[in-house]
């Protein structure tokens, strides 16, 4: 494990050592090369855009990759989908709309469901769809581009979205009326939310992990991109939030600490069938596989060129990226 | 005047109305019996989902619930649906359209709880949220029939609604209609528009008001929003003195409001007069002291006239009183939480 910025105690601490020999190599291999996959296009999308949502793509990259590369039963897609335009806002009366959840192929009882709640992921997001074969090639080329779907901030109409959650920590909550409705119906399938770590400072996250456990929702999972980091810089600065996972497992959730940036442990965690809703929080390094990165700190949320030396440096990392 | 008093109009009915309807469920936030529907819960155990003091998570589980084709029907006093979890309710329901149905008990002042339990404002507040479809029943028999209207909308209902010992004023056989407003009498001189439980107490004073020779058109409005019913346009035209508006609410952003818009985009230029809180937050009391104290009761109104008109209408405080249908101002009214 390389240097991580804002390594906490806690992490350590909690972490558990995971087997990896649950994954077969290929599934790990074919998850590494859609998380490189996912850096690579990100950072060229901000060289192209002289900004964007990087160190999300760092911290992420993993979680998503394994998420969408195997750990998460989602229905198939036949060919990867053109990235739609904009039809309108939702309307009473009026269900031509579609929302982003077609990405994930079609839902069933058995498939799995993906909510994402940090919105701002979105460009990651997009990157790990077109890394596993589900949006066009050249989606990130609509990346918020006028009368587009692929929102710079994702909502439902946006690929890989089926909820409206710019106003962060709003997803525990629908995914946990989604997990309701399914264990109402009988359905096997699991509801997933992928979150981040910032979304704990606000109270909606605990009412809604309360309201989990207390109606038993056990096929709820949260998995966190624990990067430590938010909008004004590290968390332990902003409002600290550890001890994470003593705090979730004290509502009632099993909890799992894992190395977010070893796919063999995201694969382990995510295979635990518990009685409770289980969580997953990744710790991840806001600059992993982009070390130029660090020397922004300890503002990592938007990345946005200052010079054009800064910039040259970030295009020869792109090259090295790409060797 | 005096009304059949229907004791707890909501409670078996939504427990009937539910029976053959398996997609309604009950979400509540710890005020199960205050809003009627403990009953309900012993009846559909498995229908009904305690949420806690959690109103903005509450929020979400019925967007979820509603996505997957569930009909949550959430109760709990009106305040506590629009205020705190406003966020939620705009981005996890009413962006969406999603079928929500939000119960909100003791609106206004009906409420000895004070400025933290009176929604003097929902109106407001929900009337800028697109996609809201804004209900108020005035009596029992719209307590009841409201549950048919709010279950064909497709797309989240506010219902502000009445509990405990509830007049019956309209028919049975007469409920509630969508975007319909009720003629309750026809004049030309004032045009009288009321919503709630300011409609009952305005029929304490109109029979007067009529004895005194005036010609008084009095629509009970009980759709909010949509505002678009043609006999409100046209009950505003006949007006030849003024046209007077009746709330439990703020005088800002309600109906008052919403008349003074259909009345400035049609340039209809009789003069207005708003009565309900003229934009002050009131105090833990009783509904009689209080409608009294903030002047939306029927001395209000009478007293409204007389200044539209520039004179004395000679009605007396103990006119009024022998007006006074038992129910609004009984002791077994005062509303415990």
């Amino acid at each position: 494990m390389g240097a991580c910025l804002f390594r906490s105690i806690s992490y350590a601490a909690e972490r558990q050592l995971m087997n990896s020999a649950v994954a077969d190599n290929a599934d790990l291999q074919r998850m590494e090369t859609i998380a490189h996959g996912i850096r690579k296009r990100v950072l060229s999308h901000v060289l192209s855009n002289n900004g964007g949502y990087m160190s999300q793509a760092c911290s992420a990259a993993e979680l998503l990759a394994a998420l969408y590369g195997g750990v998460l039963k989602l229905g198939p897609v036949e060919s990867p989908i053109d990235p739609p335009q904009f039809m309108g806002v939702p309307k009473i009366g009026e269900h031509t709309y579609q929302t982003g959840a077609q990405f994930h192929g079609p839902k069933g009882a058995n498939f799995d469901r993906l909510i994402v709640s940090p919105a701002h992921y979105a460009l990651v997001v997009y990157a790990a769809l077109i890394e596993t074969g589900r949006l066009r090639e050249d989606g990130l080329e609509y990346f918020n581009r006028d009368g587009s779907t692929v929102e710079m901030i994702g909502a439902e109409h946006s690929p890989g979205f089926e909820t409206t959650t710019g106003s962060l920590a709003q997803a525990l909550s629908q995914a946990g009326g989604i997990a309701l409705a399914r264990k109402l119906r009988g359905e096997e399938g699991r509801t997933w939310v992928f979150m981040s770590d910032g979304e704990f400072q606000e109270g909606q996250t605990w009412e809604a992990l309360s309201a989990a456990s207390f109606h038993n929702l056990s096929s709820l999972r949260i998995i966190v991109d624990v990067n430590q980091a938010q909008c004004d810089g590290p968390m332990e600065t902003v409002m600290a939030i550890e001890p994470l996972a003593e705090r979730v497992r004290s509502f009632g959730w099993d909890v799992s600490v894992v190395d977010g940036h070893s796919l063999s442990e995201i694969i382990a965690a995510s295979q635990s069938d518990t009685a409770k809703p289980h969580a997953i929080l990744c710790y991840t390094d806001p600059v992993r596989g982009l070390p130029i990165l660090a020397e922004r700190a300890p503002t990592l949320h938007y990345l946005r060129f200052t010079s054009t030396a800064e910039r040259a440096k970030y295009e020869d990392a792109y090259k090295e990226m790409v060797q | 005047m005096s009304y059949e008093i229907v004791t707890r109009p909501h409670q078996q009915n939504f427990i009937d109305w539910a029976k053959d309807k398996p997609e309604v469920l009950v979400l509540s936030a710890d005020l199960t019996n205050s809003c009627e529907v403990g009953k309900w819960r012993d009846t559909y155990p498995t229908r009904f989902f305690s949420m806690g003091m959690a109103e903005q998570n509450m929020m979400g589980f019925a967007a979820g619930l509603a996505r997957e084709g569930f009909e949550p029907w959430l109760h709990t006093f009106s305040v506590f649906l629009y205020r705190r979890p406003l966020d939620q309710l705009q981005m996890s329901i009413a962006y969406p359209a999603l079928k929500v149905r939000l119960v909100g008990f003791l609106p206004g002042i009906m409420t000895p709880g004070g400025v933290t339990h009176q929604a003097i404002e929902d109106i407001a507040i929900l009337r800028t949220i697109p996609n809201m479809t804004i209900l108020e029943v005035g009596d029992a028999t719209e307590a009841q029939s409201v549950l048919d209207v709010a279950h064909a909308v497709d797309g989240p209902v506010y219902i502000r609604m009445l509990r405990g010992e509830v007049s019956r004023i309209f028919p049975v056989d007469e409920p509630f209609k969508l975007n319909t407003a009720r003629i309750l009498s026809t004049g030309n001189d004032l045009t009288l528009i009321t919503s709630g439980i300011a409609t009952e107490e305005a029929l304490r004073a109109v029979p007067l008001l009529q004895g005194n020779g005036l010609g008084i058109t009095h629509l009970h409005i009980s759709t909010h929003k949509p505002f678009d019913d043609p006999k409100i346009l046209a009950a505003l035209r006949s007006a030849k003195h003024g046209v007077i508006t009746m709330e439990n609410h703020s005088v800002i952003g309600g109906l008052g409001s919403a008349v003074a818009e259909v009345m400035a985009e049609n340039s209809i230029s009789a003069p207005l007069s708003r009565i309900g809180l003229q934009d002050t937050y009131a105090h833990g009391a009783s509904q009689k002291f209080l409608m009294s104290e903030y002047g939306l009761d029927a001395k209000a109104l009478v007293e409204r006239v007389e200044r539209i008109l520039g004179k004395k209408l000679g009605i007396q405080e103990s006119d009024l009183a022998e007006q006074r249908s038992i129910n609004v101002h009984s002791s077994a009214k005062v509303e415990a939480l």
